[in-house]
C-alpha cells in the first residue's frame, strides 16, 4: 500500500526498516488494517480491560465475522471472540444450507488451512482454539463447505487466486504459485499422475518461509491442509482420470 | 571491543563484522560463498532471487544474506541441510519456467544460473507443465534480448535507476508474468548503458555485435586499456584465433570500477572495418598504388632527412602511447626539428608555457565522489569521459553540489546544482569569478577579463558553494580546452579555484595527453617538461606554413584536428605527408601522399598516462589486420633509416624503460600562474559547437564502430551535423 501510495507498484517492501520507523515517503508510518484501527476509540472510552473481557483469554474483544459458502444465512456478523464454531454455523447463520452435511470449514480467509467438520465442530472461534486445531484465526473470513464441494476444485480455485495474487517480486512464489495452480488443473483435467500429489505438499513447503512477503506462505497453507485432511478426494480424482469423489458420490446415491 | 563490531559465527567459525554489514558481505569476506543472483555490490539489495537463504540459529525460516544484517552473536550455517534445502528449493523453482537453451545461448559457459545449477540443480526437471514464453523487447542495437530466460532479479532495472539515474528498464504485469522490458517500445540509451550486459546473471541481455560469433571458453582473455578519454578504463579483450570478439570491464575500484564506456566495449568493431589500410600505398601524380614496406619507409626516410629542418612538421594525437610518443620526439630532436605536436584539439595555444607538466584532474579519478562542492566548465562530459561522468553522477548522489558553466546546456541525470549557459564560456566564469571575489580584488591576470562584469544570483550560488565547502573542485572540460580563448578561459577558472579555496583540475583529450607531454610531443618543451631553447610551430602554425615534409600519427585530418580549420586542405598544399594510420578515408587519400598502415591499440603494445596520472601499460592483444605494424615500431625503423641514435630497441618495453628511466621528477601540480594581464580577445567567446565532439566522433574507432554508429545518440550527433 505505501508503495502504491507512492505511486509506485504494487510490491511488498523488503523489511526492516518498518514503517513504524520508515514509511511512507521515508517518514516514521503506521499501518494497520480497518477493524484494529476501528476499536482504537472504544477501546479508549471503555477501557482495556472492558475490550479484553468480551473474548477468552488471549483473544479479546469482538471480530467481524464474515461467513459465506454453503450456509442458510451468508452475511458479515460482528461477535465476542471465542464463539463456538457450531453456534455460529447453527444459531448465527441458519445451518448448512439445505441441510446437509457439513464437510469441512476455511475458518479466516482462504489462506487460512482447512478443517474437516469433526474438528471445526469442537473449535471456538478465537486464535488458541483454532491454533490448536492446526488452522489460525486469520481475517475472521469463514468459508463453509458442504458434503457436496469437490476439494480439488476449491484447492484449484483457491491456488489461481494466489497465482494472480503474486506480484512476481520474489523467485518462490512467481514461479511456485503457477506451478501449484498447473498440476491441480492437470489433475482436474484427469491428466493427474500419483507423484503429483507427493510434488503438490513438497512445492508448497518450499514456497513457504522462502518468500519476502506472507503471500508465499498463504499460497502454500492450503494446498498443505487440503492434502492433510482430504488426501483421498485427490488420489480418487488421480486414478479415475479427473472424475470427482463427490461425482461418484451422488453418481451412488441416485 | 568497539561498538561498530559484532561477532558472529559463520559455519562455526567465529568472524568480526561491521554492525549493520549484510551477511553476504561477511560471508564473502570469508570464503564461505553464499549463491546470489539478484546481489550485486554495486546496486542496492532487493532480496528477491532468493538463491542466498542461509540458516540462522533460532531464526526458524531460512533467511536471505544478501539481506540479512548481521547482529551480535548470531550463528550462520551457509552449507547446513536447511540451507543448501532452501538453496536448492529457489534453483528449482527458477529453472522451471527458464527454457534452458544453454546449447544456443551465448552466455553459456559464463552464466551465473548455469553455474549454480550445477551445485544446486537436479539432474532432472520434475516439472512437466507448460513453460512461460516470453517476447524478445528491441532495446537498441548494442543489447540483444531473450528475455524468455529472464530471472527476474532486476539488476538490470536496479542499474538504471541507480548507476545511470536513467530507469529505462522496468517490470510490468505480476506474478510469473511479470516482465522486463522498457514500458514504451525504445532504445537503451545511455554512455553506459551495455554494463546490464555484465549484471544480467543470464542470458536474457546480452552483447548484439557479438551474437552467436563464439563461445566463451574458446576465447583467450587478455587485458587492455581503454583509448577512448582520458580515464583509461580497464578492460579485458576476448580473443578468438587472433580476432577480438569482444571487450568486457576488467574490474579497477579506483578507475573505472566496475563499469566501462559503451564506446570502450564495441569499438573494436572498428579494427574489423572496411576502411582499415592493409598495406602502404603511395600517391604518385594524383594516383594511388600499393608498395611495399621496405619501399614505403624508405622513401618516407628519405623525405625526412631533404628535408629542411625547420620544414619538417610531427603531428600525433592524444592516444599516441608513451612509447610512440618517446620514438617521435627522438626522432625530431635527431632532425633538429620542435615542430611537433600532439595538440590537435587545442586551439589558443598563446599561454601555453604556462601549462602544466602535463594536464590533470588536480585530484585522483575516486576522489571527485568525495567533494562537496564541484564546478565543472566548458564541458560535455558524459561525452568527453562517461566514467568521469559518473562519478560526478555519485558525487551529486551523495549530496555534492555539481555546476555546470557551459554555453550549452547538456543533461545530467542528477539534480545540478546551476547551470550557467546562455553566453560565451569566458563570460559565464568571469561572472562567477567577480561572484567569489565578492568585492575583494581579483588576481590581476583576471582583472581586465571581469571588468565590468557583474555576478548574478546562480554566479554567487556557484561561488557560494565552492567557498562554502569542505572539499571544491573547479575542472575543466575538453570544450573548454578546445576554446578559442582558453588562456582567458583558464584564468578565471583558475582565479576562481583560489578565491574560493577549491582545487583546480580537467579532463584531458584521448587517453594519453598525459604520456604525450611528458614525452615531449609539444612544441614548446622537451621531454620531461623541460623548455626547448626555440620553440616549435604548434598544430596550426604548423599547417599554415609550407613544409618540406610532414609526418601524421594515427591522425585523421578532417575529423581529430580542431586546432586548425580546412586541415586537409592545407595539408594536401604541402609538400610531402606521410600519414601512420590504421585507416584509410577520403581525406587522408588528400591530405597525404604516402600510408603506413598502423595497428589499432589492440594490436599494439605500449602506456597510457591516465588524467590521474597513473601509468598503464598493455599489451597487443590481437593479430595485425592486413600489413599493419604497431605505429612504435614503424617508427623505430623509421628512426634507424633517418640514422636517429639509440633505435635498437627490441620490445616496447624497451622503449618504455629507457623513456622512465630519463624521465626526471614529474610534477603534478596544476597550480596556475599568469605572465600577466590576460586581454579580452574579441569574438573568441562566441560558443561554438564545432568544438562539442559527440559521444561517438572522439576518435577514428568511435567512429568507425557500426553498433555505437546505430545508437540514437550518434544517429542524433549526425543530423546535427549534417543538418
Ligand atoms: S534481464 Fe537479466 S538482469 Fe534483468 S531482471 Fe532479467 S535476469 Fe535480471
Ligand atoms: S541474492 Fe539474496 S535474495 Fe537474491
Amino acid at each position: 500500500m505505501l508503495e502504491s501510495l507512492e505511486g509506485k507498484q504494487g510490491k511488498p517492501r523488503f523489511k526492516p526498516p518498518f514503517p513504524a520507523n520508515y514509511g511512507l515517503y521515508g517518514k516514521p508510518t503506521t499501518i494497520n488494517n480497518t477493524q484494529s484501527l476501528a476499536s482504537v476509540p472504544a477501546i479508549i472510552r471503555n477501557g482495556a480491560a472492558w475490550f479484553a473481557a468480551l473474548g477468552p483469554e488471549g483473544s479479546g474483544g469482538t471480530a467481524l465475522f464474515s461467513v459465506s459458502g454453503h450456509v442458510e444465512k451468508p452475511g458479515n456478523y460482528e461477535l465476542p471472540m471465542g464463539i463456538p464454531f457450531k453456534d455460529l454455523l447453527n444459531d448465527v447463520c441458519g445451518g448448512v444450507l439445505g441441510g446437509r452435511k457439513l464437510k469441512a470449514v476455511i475458518p479466516g480467509g482462504s489462506s487460512c488451512k482447512v478443517l474437516p467438520a469433526d474438528i471445526i465442530m469442537d473449535c471456538t472461534m478465537d486464535y488458541t482454539s483454532l491454533q490448536q486445531a492446526g488452522s489460525s484465526f486469520g481475517t475472521g473470513a469463514v468459508v463453509v463447505m458442504d458434503e457436496t464441494t469437490c476439494m480439488v476444485k476449491v484447492l484449484r480455485r483457491i491456488s489461481r487466486f494466489y497465482m494472480a495474487e503474486s506480484c512476481g517480486q520474489c523467485t518462490p512464489c512467481r514461479e511456485g504459485t503457477g506451478w501449484l495452480y498447473r498440476m491441480l488443473t492437470r489433475i482436474i483435467d484427469g491428466k493427474g499422475e500419483e507423484a503429483d500429489l507427493h510434488k503438490l505438499v513438497d512445492v508448497a513447503n518450499k514456497i513457504e518461509g522462502h518468500t519476502i512477503c506472507a503471500l508465499g506462505d498463504a499460497a502454500a497453507w492450503p494446498v498443505q491442509s487440503f492434502l492433510k485432511h482430504f488426501h483421498d478426494e485427490f488420489a480418487y480424482m488421480i486414478r479415475n482420470h479427473g472424475r470427482s469423489i463427490v461425482d461418484a458420490a451422488t453418481d451412488a446415491a441416485a | 571491543m568497539s561498538d561498530d563490531i559484532v561477532n558472529i559465527e559463520v559455519d562455526g567459525e567465529a568472524v568480526e563484522a561491521r554492525r549493520g554489514q549484510m551477511l553476504i558481505e561477511v560471508t564473502d569476506a570469508v570464503g564461505a560463498y553464499v549463491p546470489r543472483f539478484c546481489y550485486h555490490d554495486k546496486l542496492s539489495v532487493a532480496a528477491n532471487c532468493r538463491m542466498c537463504l542461509v540458516e540462522v540459529e533460532k531464526v526458524p525460516k531460512p533467511m536471505p544474506a544478501c539481506a540479512t544484517p548481521v547482529g551480535e552473536g548470531m550463528k550462520v550455517f551457509t552449507k547446513s541441510p536447511k540451507a543448501i534445502a532452501a538453496q536448492k528449493a529457489t534453483m528449482e523453482f527458477l529453472l522451471i519456467n527458464h527454457p534452458l537453451d544453454c546449447p544456443i545461448c551465448d552466455q553459456g559457459g559464463e552464466c551465473e544460473l548455469q553455474d549454480l545449477a550445477i551445485g544446486y540443480g537436479r539432474d532432472v526437471s520434475r516439472y512437466n507443465d507448460g513453460k512461460r514464453v516470453v517476447k524478445d523487447k528491441d532495446i537498441g542495437p548494442l543489447v540483444s534480448t531473450d528475455m524468455t530466460r529472464c530471472i527476474h532479479c532486476t539488476r538490470c532495472v536496479r542499474f538504471g535507476e541507480e548507476i545511470t539515474g536513467k530507469p529505462q528498464l522496468g517490470t510490468t504485469d505480476r506474478g510469473e508474468n511479470m516482465k522486463i522490458g522498457t514500458y514504451v517500445e525504445q532504445s537503451v540509451d545511455h554512455e553506459l548503458s551495455a554494463n546490464i550486459i555484465d549484471l544480467c546473471p543470464v542470458g536474457a541481455l546480452n552483447n548484439k555485435p557479438y551474437r552467436y560469433s563464439a563461445r566463451a571458453w574458446e576465447m583467450a582473455q587478455h587485458a587492455t586499456v581503454s583509448p577512448h578519454d582520458c580515464v583509461g578504463s580497464n578492460l579485458y579483450a576476448h580473443v578468438l584465433r587472433g580476432t577480438v570478439k569482444r571487450i568486457v570491464p576488467r574490474a579497477n575500484e579506483s578507475i573505472n570500477e566496475s563499469w566501462i564506456a559503451d564506446r570502450d566495449r564495441y569499438s573494436y568493431e572498428a579494427i574489423y572495418s572496411g576502411d582499415r589500410l592493409m598495406r602502404p600505398r603511395v600517391k604518385e601524380n594524383g594516383a594511388w598504388r600499393d608498395v611495399d614496406w621496405e619501399g614505403a619507409l624508405a622513401q618516407a626516410a628519405d623525405v625526412l632527412k631533404s628535408a629542411d629542418q625547420d620544414k619538417v612538421a610531427l603531428i600525433a594525437t592524444p592516444a599516441v602511447t608513451v612509447e610512440e610518443g618517446h620514438l617521435l620526439s627522438q626522432i625530431a630532436d635527431h632532425l633538429g626539428t620542435a615542430n611537433i605536436d600532439h595538440r590537435v584539439g587545442r586551439r589558443d595555444v598563446s599561454d601555453q608555457d604556462n601549462d602544466p607538466m602535463y594536464p590533470s584532474l588536480g585530484c585522483s579519478i575516486a576522489e571527485i565522489e568525495q567533494h562537496d562542492a564541484i564546478l565543472v566548465a566548458g564541458s560535455n562530459v558524459r561525452a568527453e569521459a562517461p566514467i568521469i561522468a559518473h562519478r560526478l553522477r555519485k558525487a551529486a548522489v551523495a549530496g555534492a553540489a555539481i555546476s555546470f558553466a557551459n554555453s550549452s546546456v547538456y543533461e545530467y541525470l542528477f539534480d545540478v546544482a546551476n547551470y550557467l549557459s546562455g553566453a560565451g564560456l569566458v563570460e559565464l566564469l568571469a561572472g562567477v569569478a567577480v561572484a567569489a571575489a565578492d568585492g575583494n580584488s581579483l588576481p590581476d591576470s583576471v582583472t581586465e577579463l571581469c571588468d565590468g562584469v557583474t555576478a548574478s544570483g546562480a554566479h554567487k550560488d556557484v561561488a557560494r558553494s565552492l567557498a562554502e565547502a569542505d572539499r571544491a573542485i573547479v575542472l575543466l572540460g575538453n570544450i573548454a580546452g578546445r576554446h578559442a580563448s582558453y588562456t582567458a578561459v583558464r584564468a578565471l577558472a583558475a582565479a576562481i579555484a583560489e578565491l574560493t579555496g577549491a582545487s583546480f583540475g580537467g579532463l584531458s583529450e584521448g587517453p594519453n595527453s598525459a604520456g604525450a607531454c611528458l614525452a615531449g610531443v609539444l612544441p614548446h618543451r622537451a621531454q620531461g617538461g623541460e623548455n626547448r631553447v626555440t620553440a616549435g610551430l604548434d598544430v596550426a602554425s604548423m599547417l599554415a606554413q609550407a613544409m618540406d615534409a610532414v609526418v601524421l600519427v594515427n591522425v585523421e585530418p578532417d575529423a581529430d584536428i580542431h586546432a586548425a580549420t580546412d586541415a586537409v586542405a592545407r595539408l594536401a598544399e604541402q609538400a610531402f605527408v606521410v600519414a601512420l594510420t590504421p585507416f584509410v578515408s577520403d581525406a587522408l587519400l588528400e591530405a597525404a601522399d604516402l600510408l603506413l598502415p598502423t595497428g589499432t591499440f589492440a594490436e599494439t603494445s605500449g602506456t597510457y598516462v591516465n588524467v590521474e596520472g597513473t601509468w598503464q601499460s598493455f599489451s597487443g592483444v590481437a593479430s595485425a589486420v592486413g600489413e599493419a605494424r604497431p605505429t612504435w615500431k614503424v617508427l623505430r625503423v623509421l628512426g634507424n633509416l633517418v640514422d636517429a641514435p639509440g633505435f635498437d630497441y627490441v620490445t616496447s618495453v624497451d622503449v618504455r624503460d629507457e623513456f622512465v628511466a630519463r624521465l626526471g621528477e614529474i610534477s603534478t601540480s596544476n597550480a596556475y600562474e599568469a605572465s600577466g594581464r590576460i586581454a579580452k580577445v574579441n569574438g573568441a567567446d562566441a560558443p561554438a559547437n564545432d568544438i562539442d565532439i559527440p559521444l561517438y566522433s572522439v576518435d577514428a574507432l568511435v567512429r568507425r564502430a557500426t553498433a555505437l554508429q546505430l545508437t540514437d545518440e550518434a544517429q542524433r550527433a549526425r543530423a546535427v551535423s549534417d543538418g
